[in-house]
């Protein structure tokens, strides 16, 4: 860490770890993976340091469920892992979205199937927003592209966990979480609710017991529990939608994208313009819930010919994408995996080829 | 007239769903009388396992999680660091503890983690109908082990507290059994002191109950108290593994 006027150089699994501590988590349960380790070391040192918990778990598994139980018991609690170890966590998330206890989970992803590889890629975004454990449930899933936005989603996750009651997923890649770039803390932290009533803390003798559980086995009592869960998404659905737009007004092309990709993409509207493409982005902060109204608008305008969808992976965000376009207009994809990065120019070789009509896929 | 015997305070008023026969029930009694009797119910935050006491947070009078199966150890884990004052304990069967939640106990009792695990093993699966357990005695006839456990492809019984007496975190492992007032009196001291040795945060604690399972069993529910003096405690004996001589009670 080094600091830049009133700003601080930190590295971005870092500025996850200190704006987790700034928002009030004192408690940290991980078991180690590349390419997030530095979450735990700086978790190690840090909570000693503020009073709190630091426990490395004997499994991604035992973490998650370790965070289930300190969630229970009212704490802001924190994990945090990489694909192979999410996976694991799984289980977890399901009990987390049944019982409705508010937690963060960060995945720094890398490269999949299997142990794949440890360098950057979005292999799970199929994984992050579409569920992976068993059952109707929804994950808030935040992405960033800076390490200045790690730190501040890192905060408005704990907020937005207490507030509905839900697991909060950070999914950065890689690249994010080992790049080093000035950051400025915020003065305003996550606000907390009132009273975590539900909690189980001992009933001092004070109130009837308290009951944490996911399991109702009476029928229409589980769906009625649902139906609650359902109803929560939907408000969530209703007023979190988080989205950066840039030059959507006049663009020919527009490009969907997050994290790292959409920061190469950035850097090709510039290049495209100087050739007189106009391409517009649109980069998803949330990932769930997607930003569907603002891509639906898009494909509405009539200067826009078609979209792309730029992402580490085999094509995942795109079908999305594609539905929020509703066949309005062609949804092309440019991916690359492996822990390779798409080149600016590669991009924009991609996007000259739709404008002549010969298209990606 | 004077009052001699009531239902205690740690149950509420809500009949058990367990099979006739099942000791379940007992141990359950047992636990919410000692926390009672120590003053701690108020302050216990208790885990209900994956089993036929899955749903034991509607028996407790304390707060209470349920947790994945075999992960209870973990999330106790999870409560006791936030929560290091109050009385945390799991409640968890053999399939839960021994077979699914190997990793959770081994490293919660490594960790001495200051909980209490109240391990009631009936050498089956009871919840999903009479499988082998981990726990399950070579020869014994289960819905998985139709011609009787076979030690050459289904290896041999897991003897849960001589395998966690080997760990410095673990400092109180005994194992009782519910078949007779002698013994239930015994469990009753064993459950009384693993949940001293929590409070005055000397580690991790653990009473393994041998329990009966009638219905899985085929058995009498007499006939299974018997079959646990027997056949269960020639591979499963009674006793202190860990902290016999720790002095608690003052
Ligand atoms: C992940 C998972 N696997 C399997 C099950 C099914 N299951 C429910 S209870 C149980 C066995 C419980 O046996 P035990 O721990 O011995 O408790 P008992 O019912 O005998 O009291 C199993 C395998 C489950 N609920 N979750
Ligand atoms: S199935 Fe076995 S363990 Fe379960 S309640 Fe019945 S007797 Fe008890």
């Amino acid at each position: 860490m080094g600091r830049l006027s009133n700003r601080i150089l930190m590295k971005g699994n870092e500025a996850i770890a200190e704006a987790a501590i700034r928002a009030g988590c004192r408690h940290y349960f991980g078991y180690p993976i590349t390419p997030q380790t530095e979450i735990s070391h700086y978790m190690a040192k840090r909570m000693r340091d503020v009073g709190g918990v630091f426990v490395q778990a004997e499994s991604e598994i035992a973490a998650i469920s370790m965070v289930y139980g300190a969630a229970g018991a009212g704490a802001r609690a924190m994990t945090t892992s990489s694909s192979p170890g999410i996976s694991l966590k799984q289980e977890g998330f399901s009990y987390i979205a049944g019982a409705e206890l508010p937690c963060v989970v960060v995945n720094v992803e890398r490269c999949g199937p299997g142990l794949g590889g440890i360098l950057p890629a979005q292999g799970d975004y199929f994984q992050a927003t579409k569920g992976g454990g068993h059952g109707d449930y929804r994950n808030l899933v935040l992405a960033p592209a800076s390490v200045q936005e790690l730190y501040e989603l890192t905060v408005d996750a704990f907020a937005l966990a207490d507030r509905y009651r839900v697991l909060c997923l950070i999914l950065a890649d890689g690249t994010l979480g080992q790049m080093m770039e000035p950051v400025l803390y915020r003065e305003d932290d996550a606000p907390r609710p009132a009273t975590k009533d539900w909690a189980t803390t001992g009933t001092k003798g004070q109130r009837p017991h308290n009951v944490i559980t996911s399991i109702y086995i009476d029928p229409e009592i589980l769906e009625t529990h649902n139906l609650k869960l359902q109803a929560k998404y939907a408000e969530i659905e209703r007023n979190e939608v988080r989205c950066e737009t840039v030059g959507l007004e006049g663009a020919d092309i527009v490009v969907t994208a997050f994290g790292t990709p959409a920061r190469i993409v950035k850097n090709v509207v510039r290049m495209a313009a100087d050739e007189g493409i106009r391409v517009g982005l649109i980069r998803p902060i949330t990932l769930w819930p997607f930003p569907t109204k603002i891509v639906a608008e898009a494909a509405e305008r009539e200067s826009v010919k078609a979209f792309l969808s730029v992402e580490l992976n085999a094509g995942q965000m795109v079908e999305d994408v594609r539905l929020a376009v509703n066949g309005r207009k062609p949804v092309h994809f440019h991916g690359r995996m492996g822990g390779m990065l798409p080149t600016q120019r590669e991009i924009l070789d991609t996007i000259r080829a739709i404008v002549r009509g010969e298209g990606g896929k | 007239m004077a009052l001699v015997y009531q239902r205690t305070q740690g149950l509420l008023d809500v009949p058990f769903h367990y099979c006739p026969g099942c000791t379940h029930g007992i141990v359950h009694k047992l636990v919410a009388e000692v926390l009672v009797e120590l003053g701690l119910l108020d302050s216990t935050v208790g885990v209900s396992p994956v089993g036929c006491t899955y749903n034991n947070y509607e028996y407790f009078a304390c707060d209470m999680q349920q947790a994945a199966h075999g992960r209870a150890p973990a999330v106790a884990t999870g409560i006791k660091r936030v929560l290091p004052d109050a009385t945390v304990f799991t409640y968890q069967g053999d399939g839960d503890l021994a077979a699914i939640g190997t990793a959770e106990i081994v490293h919660a009792a490594a960790r001495g983690e200051k909980i209490t695990t109240i391990f009631v093993n009936n050498a089956i699966y009871g919840m999903t109908s009479g499988q082998m357990a981990p726990t399950t005695l070579l020869g014994q006839v289960t819905t998985t082990s139709p011609f009787g456990r076979d030690a050459a492809t289904q290896g041999y019984p897991i003897n849960v507290c001589e395998m966690l007496a080997t760990l410095r975190g673990a400092v109180y492992v005994e194992r009782v059994s519910v078949t007779s007032i002698k013994g239930i009196r015994a469990a009753k001291k064993a459950i009384r002191k693993a949940f001293l040795v929590q409070k005055k945060g000397l580690g991790f604690s653990l009473v393994e109950v041998l329990s009966t399972c009638p219905t899985n069993w085929g058995k009498s529910p007499v006939e299974s108290l018997q079959w646990v003096d027997s056949a269960m405690t020639a591979q499963y004996p009674l006793g202190v593994f860990r902290g016999a001589d720790l002095e608690v009670e003052t």
